[in-house]
């Protein structure tokens, strides 16, 4: 079974280092990357899922810049077999459509019997680019899974796909696109065996001619969003600190709930 | 035709799901602010009737589309299919969704499918001559940012709990739309649906949230946290940690794999207020955190932290709280 697992570079959201560029957006030569929190998560199925069928491979694959390939280095940490990165100096300040688009045209150049992606990146945190690649290359999409089980005799999947008051279980013939979640399970720390062995996996280039896609199209230029304005959030009041016994903390807690009526 | 279109999300009983009529509201708003453009709710469904006479009374006019495949399949993508063909044939400006799951679906292959931009994850929307601008919270809520629409149209997607929904002054009509062309996407089924175990109360609308970290030690720890939600008539609320230790659903968590809330009070047991939870709950009108560090982050943006024993502390509490009920 092969699997491509869409995977994006993000900033760190625990460095504290993001920022933005004089556009605006966000700059990602100057932000601390990690691979996106959600992404990890279905990468950890996929890895889970070959190791199970003893066989298959699991493909990452990832538009970014140049750069990302120390990103993806630790994703291939973990085991996955190997990586292919979009990237192209055109694709700087890409929107989702762009994105969208970019990772459809590059899912048509690979094989594959499923696609995971992380239900959204703590980036934008837009959540809109699985179901948008899902709509541009007409597999089937099944999101917010908490349980992927792929059934390879049957050419099906099954999803369990989180809802407001428990579960849908979906059922899709393969190939199809599913977008995960947490619910899946806490992703590995690569291994010194992994990591050593990531060195020399293989990371293919593609750019935007061998995808074919005019760079008008995508990027800054292409955008059909823009950063207008920011600013600094409004700061909350001080904090009162508590130090008493816990009675008259609790006293002092009741007070603050009564003076603003939540009890 | 132009004009401002909300999508009226149903919910599993076939109701209009509360996030779409916060959607609404602020629809209303940013039409007024663009100089009276018209407002139009779009409900698709295996039977759109109830939901949209619901959502009339925040619009002037509802349209509904029967489809009767969204009943027992999943609907984002059918929804997404049929949105398109009215986008094509009437030309909105702007289409305004929620940003839960369905809204998200929806969005993200509605903007693949006609080319328009998505503007995700607003936390208000204001417009302008030249369009909508829409804010969002980025960096963990260290930044505020506005968008806009290079070509002032498109799609935004607006975040849970960002507005407080108000019915208009009127209610609207609503109308049967006439939608053809054939559904180009693989239909998904749902093949069955199995009813959540837990029946912990639902935190996307809570007033009040008591959460519980780490700090609680454990699920016999929750049981604190659950009984103080209860005398507070709130819900239980929990950080990843403690949801990846199993001490409770994934449904009840916070933060940014989890979900984000705005409630009244957010009673924060035993949790350091890592920037992963904060962006989740860093907007609720009144935090109190109980944690035995004082230099834990929670304690920069809390209104009131106790520095302390979190069992001493709360069983405390919970005695005063039943102590004033009862």
């Amino acid at each position: 079974m092969r699997i491509v697992v869409l995977t994006k570079p993000v900033p760190d959201p625990a460095s504290g280092g993001e920022r933005l560029g004089p556009d605006g957006r966000l700059d990602r030569a100057n932000s601390p990357a990690v691979v996106n929190g959600n992404d990890e998560y279905v990468l950890e199925k996929a890895l889970k899922l070959i190791e199970a069928a003893g066989e298959g491979e699991v493909i990452l694959l990832s538009m970014a810049p140049a750069t990302a390939p120390e990103t993806m280095r630790r994703a291939l940490a973990m085991g996955a077999t190997k990586g292919v990165l979009v990237t192209d100096p055109a694709l700087e300040g890409s929107d989702t459509v762009a994105t969208t688009r970019v990772l459809a045209a590059a899912l048509k150049t690979l094989e594959f019997d499923l696609v995971f992606a992380g239900v959204d990146t703590s980036d934008g945190v837009a959540g809109v680019v699985p179901p948008g690649v899902a709509a541009l290359t007409g597999l089937p999409f099944l999101s917010y899974a908490a349980t992927i089980e792929p059934d390879a005799a049957a050419r099906s999947v099954r999803v369990q796909r989180i809802t407001p008051t428990g579960y849908d279980v979906l059922e899709a013939p393969m190939p199809a696109l599913i977008s995960g979640t947490q619910a899946l399970g806490e992703p590995r720390y690569p291994s010194l065996k992994g990591i050593m062995a990531a060195r020399s996996k293989e990371i293919t280039t593609l750019s935007l001619a061998d995808l074919e896609i005019e760079s008008d199209a995508v990027g800054l230029k292409g955008a059909a969003t823009k950063v207008v304005d920011s600013r600094k959030p409004e700061p909350r009041g001080a904090t009162k600190v508590v130090r008493e016994e816990p009675d008259e903390a609790a006293r002092q807690v009741v007070a603050l709930l009564t003076e603003r009526r939540l009890i | 035709m132009g004009g401002i279109w909300v999508h009226g999300e149903l919910a599993a009983d076939g109701s209009l799901a509360k996030l779409s009529t916060e959607v609404a509201t602020l629809a209303r708003v940013l039409a007024a602010d663009s100089g009276g453009s018209e407002v139009t709710g779009i409900v698709i469904g295996a039977d759109p009737s109830g939901a949209a006479k619901e959502l009339a009374a925040y619009v002037p006019a509802v349209w509904t589309v029967t489809e009767p495949l969204t009943g027992d399949h999943a609907g984002g993508m059918i929804a997404a299919q049929r949105m398109a063909a009215l986008v094509e044939a009437h030309d909105p400006d702007v289409i305004v969704a929620g940003a839960g799951p369905e809204g998200r679906d929806l969005a993200g292959a509605l903007s693949a499918l006609t080319g328009r931009g998505v503007l995700a994850n607003a936390t208000a929307v204001r417009g302008t001559p030249d369009g909508p601008i829409a804010t969002h919270s980025v960096f963990g809520g260290k930044l505020i940012t506005d968008s806009a629409f290079v070509d002032g149209r498109g799609i935004i997607t607006v975040r849970p709990n960002s507005v407080t929904a108000e019915p208009a002054d009127k209610a609207g009509t609503v109308e049967a739309a006439a939608v053809s062309g054939e559904l180009e996407q693989p239909a998904v089924p749902i093949v069955d649906r199995i009813e959540a175990a837990t029946k912990a109360a639902s935190i996307d609308d809570a007033r009040i949230i008591v959460a519980g970290g780490r700090g609680v030690g454990g699920p016999d720890g929750f049981k604190l946290i659950e009984d103080l939600a209860k005398v507070l008539g709130g819900a239980v609320g929990a950080t990843r940690a403690a949801v990846d230790s199993g001490w409770i659903p994934y449904s009840q968590q916070i933060g940014q794999t989890g979900k984000i809330v705005k409630p009244q009070l957010y009673l924060a047991m035993g949790i350091s207020g890592a920037i992963q939870h904060k962006v989740g709950m860093q907007t609720a009108s009144t935090i109190i955190a109980v944690n035995r560090d004082p230099d834990s982050p929670i304690a920069d943006f809390a209104d009131m932290i106790v520095i302390g024993d979190l069992v001493a502390v709360g069983n405390a509490l919970l005695a005063q709280l039943r102590g004033r009920s009862g």
